[in-house]
């Protein structure tokens, strides 16, 4: 660690290890300071309503009563929906722009996939709210209701009034602003895929689809894995977007997915410049802690899964 | 743009730069709370500067968090939709008066239905938002309105997603007039709502409103004007059906005694014929005994210049100007406003 501080005449080399010592520590430090706020604010909630509060479905503020089992279902709900959306198409577009795309078109698609990820939030809740819903669910919405809802079991997640507004709304809002974010990485990953692996098994007679199941998915799954969480992170955490189209309804009707419901960061953003009693803003507190800890818990997770997947890795050789 | 950046910028600077110096020239003040009446006070702001040379600088923050500014000191005045009771004024040393009224008004959107056309009576508008009433075409509505044709239409009920002073006064009055809202749902700047879809201010339920067919909300008035929404009649306390404007406004100003201490008046279910049930004033809060007896004093003869010269700005915005009679009530009650020495910050002509 200390390589160049004894080195006699250096001085240069020592500030530098220094200073970025201490801008690495100071990442911590804003870290810690982060969550030791969050629990003292939250405190008040927490030692009146305990572990309840996580699975209390009651948001009342003039009964002082909270819980965060709606916010934490719709944050949940809204972010799982983007993934299952955002991942496959984002797969497709960074394998259509590396391997597929003729070279002029590469550039000007690429630039605007990155142009996407650089649209502000509101823009995307503003554009959901007066151009997405409407046709959302003049159109599409009862066409659902009128396919998938029929089905067993999945049908009740589709069914109800199709007001355009709602978690699922939310939900693919959500994807289309993840998509930039996953494809791009998965596009830079792909591209520094040696090619001479790519060559060699086009070489043995593979097709596309096989040399990007086959070689460049595994030799690049850790920045692929990267890049969804990236995603996950955006979607867990949107706000704005979110508040407009997820319709703010504090109550559980049922697992329709048409259902408005309510997200941590939405519920936070609504509620917190006027909550007055110290026991409403603490709840409101410590939902952010929760979230914190759910984009905790899920870094964790993919963490955990790549050392899996490079034990396999070594099993297999 | 930039000049709205600068305005908030620069005088926060010059304010804490100008507090040890006696202040020579210009003034400057910040303010920070409700959102409702911050559309007035920015343009009272403006037009003071104008006037005077002196900069009020007014964050609409939010209700809460204008309470929360001025019990910790760093705004000169702080701003609540929601009258402070006797004991919380007490409690951090605080005296309030009101300082503008405006009114919110349910508005529908059905098909062929007009501004002004559609007639509810409170039970109903409470039904409806409890849940118990979800076709346009049921009974209780259709009596009350035999010649509107109302469709077999589900109501989609809207509602703020964020906590308002709005909210605080459209729960109110169905808590008061309602006693199963009041017992399930009760009052507040944000409630737990039975039905209904939640839009973030009132653009947002003006949105809703007017994107959903078949949508009620509530808006503030200014807002249902602007976007011609259709607003429904109210029946108020007298039992007589009331449009929302400054006539009826005043009358449910007029009917409230606001002799009663601290001025916690809400004007809604107010008596009187002409009274708009579901009318308010919002609320200027200050310290009793300001750490900044100068700066208090300004505060005091900007809210003196704006409710002299000020009614004309307000009626252009669709806000209420506070009858002649609760000014004088008001101005009497700043003498109690005295700096450490006992000497009022502000002394009247």
């Amino acid at each position: 660690m200390a390589v160049s501080a004894g080195r006699k005449g250096n001085l240069g080399d020592w500030v530098f290890f220094n200073l970025t010592r201490l801008f690495a520590l100071v990442v911590l430090l804003i870290l810690g300071g982060i969550v030791g706020s969050l629990v003292y604010g939250a405190w008040p909630a927490i030692e009146r309503f305990g572990f309840g509060f996580l699975w209390s479905g009651e948001w009342n503020p003039p009964m002082e009563q909270f819980g965060a089992l709606i916010p934490i279902y719709g944050t949940l709900v809204t972010s799982l929906i983007a993934l299952v959306i955002a991942v496959p198409v984002s797969f497709g577009i960074a394998l259509f722009l590396t391997e597929l795309a003729p070279a002029w078109m590469k550039r000007p698609l690429g630039v605007a996939i990155e142009l996407l990820a650089g649209i502000p939030s509101i823009v995307y809740g503003m554009w959901g709210l007066l151009v997405f819903a409407p046709v959302f669910s003049k159109y599409v919405q009862p066409l659902m209701a009128d396919t998938l809802g029929k089905l067993p079991i999945v049908g009740e997640l589709f069914s109800g009034a199709a007001l355009g507004i709602g978690i699922l709304s939310a939900g693919i809002v959500l994807a289309i602003m993840t998509i930039p974010f996953i494809a791009s990485v998965m596009r830079d990953v792909f591209e520094v895929t040696p090619a001479m692996l790519k060559e060699s098994a086009y070489g043995v007679g593979a097709t596309t689809w096989e040399v990007v199941w086959n070689v460049v998915l595994p030799y690049t799954k850790v920045g692929v894995i990267g890049g969804i969480m990236l995603g996950l992170g955006r979607a867990l955490g949107e706000t704005m977007a979110v508040t407009f189209l997820i319709g703010n309804m504090n109550v559980f009707g049922g697992f329709s997915l048409f259902l408005p419901g309510n997200s941590i960061a939405s519920a936070l953003a609504n509620e917190f410049a006027e909550a007055e009693s110290e026991i409403y803003t603490a709840s409101l507190i410590e939902l952010g802690l929760i979230l914190f800890f759910i984009t905790f818990v899920v870094l964790s997770l993919s963490k955990l899964l790549l050392m899996q997947l490079t034990r396999q890795e070594g099993s297999k050789t | 743009m930039f000049a709205g950046l600068k305005s908030i910028v620069l005088p926060v600077l010059a304010a804490s730069l100008t507090l040890a110096a006696v202040p020579a020239v210009a003034v400057e003040l910040t303010g920070a709370g409700a959102t409702f009446p911050a559309p007035i006070y920015g343009k009272w702001a403006e037009a003071y500067h104008k006037a005077t040379g002196n900069k009020i600088n007014y964050q609409s923050i939010g209700s809460g968090g204008g309470i929360k500014q001025i019990t910790a000191k760093t705004v000169d005045f702080g701003a609540s939709d929601m009258p402070l009771s006797a004991e919380n004024l007490n409690k951090d040393g605080l005296v309030q008066f009101p300082a503008v009224i405006g009114g919110v008004v349910p508005v529908v959107n059905i098909a062929g239905i007009k501004p002004g056309e559609m007639r509810l009576i409170p039970t109903l508008l409470a039904d409806i938002y409890l849940g118990k009433i979800t076709k346009w075409n049921d009974k209780a509505i259709a009596e009350l309105n035999p010649k509107l044709s109302l469709p077999a239409q589900d109501i989609a009920v809207v509602r703020r997603a964020d906590g308002s002073g709005t909210t605080f006064l459209f729960t109110n009055y169905l808590s008061k007039v309602s006693p199963d809202w009041k017992s399930k749902v009760g009052e507040g700047t944000a409630v737990q709502w039975p039905v209904g879809l939640g839009g973030k201010g009132n653009e947002g339920v003006s949105a809703f409103v007017q994107r959903i067919p078949g949508a009620i909300g509530y808006v503030e008035y200014a807002y249902a004007k602007q976007n011609k929404m259709s607003h429904a009649l109210m029946q108020n306390a007298a039992g007589n059906f009331v449009g929302p404007d400054d006539l009826t406004f005043k009358a449910a100003a007029a009917g409230a005694d606001w002799t009663k201490s601290n001025f916690a008046e809400i004007l809604t279910n107010m008596a009187g014929k002409d009274s708009w049930p579901i009318t308010g004033a919002t609320f200027i809060l200050m310290h009793k005994q300001p750490e900044k007896p100068a700066q208090a004093g300004e505060a005091l003869k900007f809210f003196e210049w704006a409710f002299k010269n000020g009614g004309k700005m307000a009626d252009e915005l669709e806000y209420v100007p506070l009858p002649d009679s609760l000014v004088k009530l008001i101005m009497t009650s700043w003498s109690n406003i005295k700096d450490s020495a006992g000497k009022p910050v502000w002394v009247g002509k």
